[in-house]
């Protein structure tokens, strides 16, 4: 069993400063999970009739990508490859003083203590992510056959779970390896090259509109995703948006959905 | 006097379907943009339901309780979705996966139903790969398939472990454009908490907005109930932390049938329970136990490491027991035999509750890197859970609740028993009888979603006509002040234990009283015990915070409440049936061997149960079945 000193942001709305508070986590056990530990905490802060910690999280098996918090200055903490949810307390030592913080950007406000508001991320999926197929009507399944590896890229790619992982990580701020996942999980296979140009446009018109910021090449993002997701993609993503312009200097697809 | 009638279309099954969308009413184009739909949920059948609806033209809106809609449960779905495409050309048909969910289901789900999700199941497909869901493929660009529990038959599509997460995203994609488009409104971070019925018909829901704490309601032609299971009634399962029985069990408060509550699946390959800070269980997936072997110490009280027990001491029960089936014995039987053997007190683990599932004989024969190559991301997960490796210590499994097959009984058109409220996905009972086949969820969603509802709403709009009713009749007024003061009395609650620890205490309760082995006399001590801890809750919990906030405590605390409630309904129904079906091991039912005893002459039925009162017993209601098309036999595992 370990004892741990945890300095928590706490911050009543959107419109409060925030501040960093101190709590004792007492009697933690290795083989809790990250947010079990702040369950335990919780149940404490409730029996003494204070406010628990709110925080984002839902499936805690690392797919819904709802959980979202910085440890000691790390999106997800410091296992790679790994969601807080799935973050266990054997990483941490008894006496140990841990950081608990929401994702910083300007796009993503926080709403109060560690929850921030992500809605940027989906209104980019509005803009285009997406195939514009209705229900029904569509070709048998086997009817276009598609090389192995590329639906094993574009299974890498759209692996990203959507947690902004890689915005709080960047410098920046940056959502292309968000968007870029999108993007590039569409651009190999050919049900997606049918809008391409209308889609990496508009996703990054949405994204540019938001407030993220560009992407740098400090490479942060990959090293904070829990799905891994490589930086490759921004560069298939600035590829995809560069072919929009053709020979004249005319965009095509632009005008978005 | 609530009726029950299936509205199964005549004729034969092969051809009902079809009969029936020709019979069915359509809306014109243009007075579609005149009828709206409320959704509730954004998984499977309630994303792909909203956009499907809004691309007709209906005025939609959805609701879901997370931050957006791409977070549904369904994203969990690991192994695959099921579809008669037959292109492995290995002898499947729509009447085979008929046969297979009718059978798998234990004779216990309707006939009609099934047919129709098989005869659509090859669409779904079809519609997936249209919206870029990257499922899996062999080096000739064609889809594979792997093979799954209950068949012998290939027809499970996936993609890797995620094929869930590929087929939600996929969904989400098309709900996201017609938001994009404006012709869905998104309402996400909302509670449903109450169904507004008028006039006995289902008008609309009193939302609560999990930011501001404001309680409005929302008026429309038609409420679309899509909001998961209730597997959380438990405490621990493999449901994400939020999933919840309001929705639905609020909507049986106001008229609408539950049906087959008791009708929960226990799958047999979850990671144990570590101590009483777990706050919910992670699946491995069913596939391992196609490599690795089940066993646990001969001797009771065994304090060897797994690896220092010599194969004499080792039991291999499911072996032993079932020679042909061994390792793959099916979910039900797998877990009953593992629970048996942990009550004998030869479980391992710290807790006792646990048996190996040891792969030290594969790796022996294969070589450690086929292991890594078939399940490497599955021994990753278990590693980084447990913190043990699992390609040099067994790991170690246990039984746990993941799966609804009961929920709010529905007719042929997915419409409850109340007009105008419709039930899809995992939050309905209609399509997995007693027990639910592996990757027949995603099937079951989808189909309800993009395939049915499209066509049953319309021709419910074009019956019942343009509604008048707004929000500012009289009974959407009441149900929001009733919500608002259900929201006080919780707020009030100054008590001295936690919602969750409250939480814990019935999920104890149902397990052991109404688990995988169920009896008359365990039954009546759970029904003795819920009330006492109802009135635990509202004599003794503490509820923290205020109404106009985010206040995570006051969720909980509102799902729990409904949940003691919702419990005594789940054993009520399984005190009522007197057999051993699916996964549920009645032992007073049972054969000379100790195998499972279905008993068709009383219990071939749905059982729909009518709310009466908080603590009374619901009224039950019977709807028949029968089986016209399949051959009620025995399932035998040796």
């Amino acid at each position: 069993m370990m004892n741990l000193k945890l300095k928590v942001w706490r911050q009543k709305n959107a419109q409060d400063k925030g501040k960093i508070v101190d709590y004792n986590a007492k009697n933690v056990s290795p083989d809790m999970s990250f947010l079990e530990m702040l369950d335990i905490v919780n149940e404490e802060l409730i029996l003494k009739g204070q406010e628990p910690i709110v925080f984002d999280h839902d499936c805690r098996e690392g797919i819904c990508g709802m959980c979202s918090q910085t440890i000691n200055g790390i999106p997800h903490g410091p296992e790679r490859g790994t969601t807080v949810c799935q973050l266990h307390m054997r990483h941490f030592k008894d006496g140990d003083t841990i950081f608990i913080e929401p994702w910083r950007a300007r796009a993503f406000p926080v709403m109060k203590d560690l929850i921030v508001d992500r809605s940027a991320l989906d209104k980019i999926i509005q803009a285009g992510g997406f195939v514009s197929v209705d229900t029904g009507g569509c070709p048998d399944a086997n009817s276009l056959p598609i090389a192995k590896d590329d639906a094993e890229d574009a299974m890498d790619a759209a692996a990203c779970i959507g947690c902004g992982a890689c915005v709080a990580a960047c410098k920046n701020a940056s959502a292309m390896l968000f968007v870029s996942a999108k993007v590039g999980h569409f651009a190999k296979l050919p049900q997606g090259k049918i809008e391409r140009e209308r889609r990496v446009q508009a996703m990054v018109k949405a994204m540019d509109d938001a407030g993220f910021g560009n992407c740098t090449n400090y490479y942060e993002c990959e090293a904070v995703c829990p799905k891994e997701i490589s930086v490759r993609f921004i560069a298939l993503m600035n590829r995809e948006y560069l072919r929009t312009i053709n020979h004249l200097g005319r965009k095509k697809g632009a005008g978005g959905f | 006097m609530a009726t029950l009638d299936s509205k199964v279309p005549s004729g034969p099954i092969t051809e009902k379907w079809d009969k029936h969308r020709f019979d069915m009413k359509l809306v014109n184009p243009a007075n579609k943009r005149k009828y709206s739909a409320i959704v509730v949920g954004s998984g499977l059948a309630g994303a792909s339901a909203a956009a499907s609806l809004a691309e007709l033209g209906y005025q939609v809106s959805c609701f879901c309780y997370q931050d957006s809609p791409r977070r549904a449960h369904s994203i969990a779905a690991q192994g695959g979705i099921n579809a008669a495409k037959n292109y492995p050309n290995d002898g499947d048909s729509i009447w085979r996966l008929f046969y297979d969910t009718v059978k798998g289901g234990d004779f216990r789900a309707r006939e009609a139903n099934v047919y129709r999700l098989a005869q659509v199941s090859g669409e779904i497909i079809d519609q997936c790969v249209a919206q870029g869901v990257p499922f899996a493929r062999d080096y000739g660009g064609l889809l594979d398939n792997r093979s799954f529990g209950g068949a012998l038959v290939s027809r499970t599509f996936y993609a890797r472990g995620q094929t869930g997460q590929q087929l939600l995203l996929g969904a989400y994609s098309a709900l996201a454009r017609q938001i994009g488009l404006g012709t869905i409104k998104m309402f996400p971070r909302t509670e449903m908490l109450d169904l507004v019925v008028v006039d006995g018909r289902a008008r609309g829901i009193v939302i609560r907005d999990m930011v501001t704490g404001k309680i409005q309601s929302f008026a429309a032609d038609a409420v679309i109930l899509a909001t998961g299971g209730y597997s959380n009634v438990f405490f621990l399962s493999t449901n994400a932390i939020g999933c919840n029985v309001t929705a639905t069990y609020r909507a049986y408060k106001r008229g609408a049938m539950f049906a087959n509550p008791c009708y929960t699946q226990i799958h047999p390959t979850c990671i144990p329970v570590s101590g009483e800070h777990q706050s919910k269980l992670t699946l491995m997936s069913e596939s391992l136990r196609n490599d690795g072997r089940i066993w646990v110490p001969l001797n009771k009280g065994e304090k060897r490491a797994a690896n220092d027990i010599p194969e004499a001491e080792r039991d291999y029960y499911l072996e032993r027991k079932y020679p042909s089936y061994g390792n793959l014995a099916p979910r039900d039987i797998s877990s009953r035999a593992a629970k048996q053997v942990c009550d004998e007190g030869r479980g391992v683990g710290d807790t006792g509750k646990g048996v190996y599932l040891d792969f030290r004989d594969a790796i022996n024969r294969l070589g450690e890197n086929v292991i890594r190559e078939r399940y490497g991301n599955l021994f990753d997960m278990y590693e980084r859970i447990t913190g043990e490796n699992p390609y040099q210590v067994p790991m170690r499994i246990y039984p746990a609740l993941h799966y609804s097959m009961g929920g709010l009984w529905v007719d042929y058109n997915l419409m409850s028993n109340v007009p105008g409220l419709f039930v899809l996905g995992e939050a309905n009972f209609s399509d997995h009888g007693a027990n639910r086949l592996g990757a027949s969820a995603l099937m079951q969603g989808l189909a309800d979603g993009y395939f049915i509802i499209p066509y049953t709403v319309g021709d419910f709009y074009v019956r019942s006509g343009v509604s008048k009713v707004t929000t500012d009749h009289d009974e959407f007024k009441k149900a929001e002040a009733e919500a608002t003061d259900h929201m006080k009395k919780l707020l009030a609650l100054r008590g001295k234990r936690t919602v969750v620890d409250i939480h814990r205490q019935l999920g104890k309760v149902l397990w052991e009283g109404c688990g995988m082995g169920r009896n008359e006399a365990g039954l009546k001590k759970a029904l003795a015990e819920i009330p006492i801890i109802r009135e635990e809750f509202w004599k003794n919990s503490i509820v923290t915070g205020g109404n106009e906030e985010i206040n995570q405590a006051l969720e909980r605390a509102g799902r729990v409440a409904d949940f003691l409630e919702f419990a005594e309904l789940l054993v009520y129904d399984a005190l009522m049936r007197r057999e051993s079906c699916g996964g549920h091991f009645r032992e007073e039912s049972q054969t000379k061997e100790g195998e499972a005893l279905r008993n068709d002459a009383e219990y071939s039925y749905v059982s729909a149960w009518e709310y009466t009162g908080v603590g009374k017993i619901p009224t039950l209601y019977k709807e028949p079945l029968t089986f016209e098309n399949v051959m009620l036999a025995e399932r035998s595992y040796k």
